[in-house]
């Protein structure tokens, strides 16, 4: 198994709140790691730490083999990471055709890899010319994903996209997520709805306090109950 | 651009056009009051020219006020410096301005402008390097430190031009002016109104058909989340610094000649109508800019002429209204 991101040592403060206390962690090439953990464990920094929006005071981050610890966002996200943030963060004053277009950084918008998506979510044909601002929270939650496969990346950062989105949206998130594994590429998942991660994820790994404290397969963790209520407080009945 | 166009069936953003009707609900409650029609067409004519000039100067204030988050009390310098730019350019020239040709006469005020427009550009990305750069994120400082620039380039102007108002006079073309019906049109008025509405259409046109524009649209929204998709978002401020700058520059050159005299603190007094006009029309809005500065400029107009000891507040109240019904200007920006 190729590890394709490298997390050794990773400290990060923001202001005088040391966040991430040493995180230690590999996403294995073409998988879907599953970060999970209690909030405030540390999994949205340790995210926006890997993208360079908020700089690893020590430690190493590598990517394939390229070091991307001291690298500023835009050339991280060069390097083929893209970034769907928990706050979806899609631009409101523009369009969803032009939010897309601006997310294709290498050229014009791929027909073929429109359609790939509009499969997924069709909703974003329908709103094609809307406003960005007016799509409710599952919508926005689309097209910030849309936003991030628009182009083959070779990693994707994504921050629990299923927050506050209605069951019927999240099956089709599931559907694109497992899409996007079959195409190769790696993802890092932070997610607290556990049924998702047992979905999708392959790879688990369970922070706490800045820390990684657990590593493993998702269906180990998935069918150990003791686990899930040690680590992340979970109980599956608690979670239909 | 994609090839992909579903627009025909989907549903399209809706505009708000109400702010845009207030100028002429503006007008048409002035006229009334003023009386007379000639009257009223020439100081609705001064208001739209005037009001084209200061958008031009205000349009690069909320460019970098609303895309960097830079509240740049220097903006000013820059209006004075491509004023004094002219009154080099100018004089030399003076045997090609001062003819009967409109091709000569226009062709000299436009090289005064390109030369301002340059001249100021590269002035701005040295203030942004130096001056802007090490502040951004810090508005406090952003203050301090862009007032201090503006007070040693004002000082500078003044050292090197002297301390006295330098006439300056538009080409021969472009001075008297013309009648519509009884209405007394001043030539220059209409040019520096068509150089106006110009850089409104090329910015729109710009902000709205480039990706250029684009990112700058998301970037005064989320530079954060632009620099995560990969754009060099520094490099771009340094750009929108230099365009806010130059177009600063252009202001001023058509300022000065519209007030036929150019001193170095102009551009401070300026500023104070570029930043109502900021507010008023909404942070980093250039349409709310646009309807702002005609606005502002409109009710001076009436305003001086129909209660003059009025004027001087006019546009304060008309903030102050403008506020009161959208406390994030006319047109607010999202994300602002």
């Amino acid at each position: 198994m190729t590890v394709h991101l490298s997390l050794q040592g990773v400290h990060t403060y923001i202001g005088r709140y040391h966040i991430l206390q040493g995180v230690d962690f590999d996403a294995p090439e073409g998988a879907v790691t599953m970060l999970l953990g209690r909030n405030g464990a540390g999994k949205t920094t340790t995210l926006r730490t890997i993208m360079g929006l908020w700089r690893a005071s020590t430690g190493k981050i590598t990517l394939g083999s390229t070091a991307i610890e001291a690298l500023k966002p835009s050339a991280v996200a060069r390097e083929g990471v893209a970034y769907v943030p928990e706050t979806m963060a899609v631009f409101s004053g523009l369009s969803v055709r032009e939010n897309l277009l601006l997310a294709a950084r290498e050229g014009p918008l791929g027909e073929a890899r429109l359609q790939w998506i509009f499969g997924f979510f069709p909703t974003l044909r329908r709103f094609w010319l809307s406003r960005a601002g007016a799509l409710s929270g599952g919508q926005k939650q689309m097209l910030s994903i849309a936003r991030a496969i628009v182009e083959p990346r070779r990693l994707l950062l994504i921050d629990e996209p299923t927050k506050g989105l209605a069951p019927a949206i999240i099956g089709g998130l599931i559907d694109c997520l497992n899409a996007l594994k079959r195409t190769g590429v790696t993802i890092l998942l932070v997610e607290q709805n556990f049924r998702v991660a047992c979905e999708v994820g392959d790879h688990v790994r369970v922070m706490d306090n800045g820390r990684i404290v657990h590593e493993g397969a998702m269906a180990d963790s998935a069918a150990d109950a003791a686990l899930q209520g040690r680590l992340l407080g979970l109980s599956l009945g608690a979670h239909p | 651009m994609s090839a992909i166009d579903f627009g025909a069936a989907l549903p399209r953003p809706r505009t708000d056009i109400v702010p845009a009707l207030i100028p002429l609900l503006v007008a048409a409650l002035a006229f009334p009051f003023i009386g007379s029609l000639s009257s009223f067409v020439t100081l609705t004519a001064a208001g739209l020219a005037m009001g084209m000039m200061i958008f031009t100067m205000a349009s690069g204030l909320t460019l970098a006020f609303g895309m960097m988050d830079v509240l740049n009390f220097g903006h000013g310098a820059f209006i004075s410096l491509g004023a004094y730019v002219a009154t080099l350019v100018l004089p030399p020239l003076v045997a090609w301005s001062q003819t009967d040709s409109l091709a000569l006469d226009l062709g000299v005020l436009l090289l005064a402008l390109a030369a301002a427009v340059v001249v100021c550009g590269a002035f701005g990305f040295v203030f942004e390097r130096l001056i802007i750069a090490p502040v951004y994120g810090q508005h406090l400082k952003q203050i301090l430190v862009t007032v201090g620039a503006s007070i040693v380039v004002e000082q500078l102007l003044y050292a090197l031009f002297g301390p006295d108002q330098i006439p300056v006079s538009p080409p021969a073309a472009l001075r008297g002016s013309f009648l519509l019906g009884d209405a007394a049109i001043e030539k220059y008025r209409v040019f520096a109104a068509m150089v106006g509405l110009a850089v409104f259409i090329g910015q729109t046109l710009v902000l709205n058909r480039t990706r250029i524009g684009l990112l700058i649209r998301a970037g005064v929204e989320n530079r954060e989340m632009v620099e995560a998709m990969g754009y060099r978002v520094d490099r771009l401020f340094v750009g929108v610094f230099m365009a806010s700058a130059a177009l600063a520059g252009l202001g001023g050159v058509l300022w000065g000649l519209y007030r036929e005299q150019v001193h170095a603190s102009m551009g401070g007094e300026l500023l104070v109508l570029a930043f109502i006009v900021v507010i008023v029309g909404g942070l980093g809005s250039v349409g709310g800019c646009f309807t702002g500065a005609i606005l502002v400029a409109l009710i001076a107009n009436y305003a001086g002429f129909l209660a003059p000891k009025l004027a001087l507040a006019s546009n304060i109240l008309l903030m102050v209204v403008v506020l009161l019904w959208r406390p994030r200007g006319l047109y607010p920006v999202s994300g602002r």
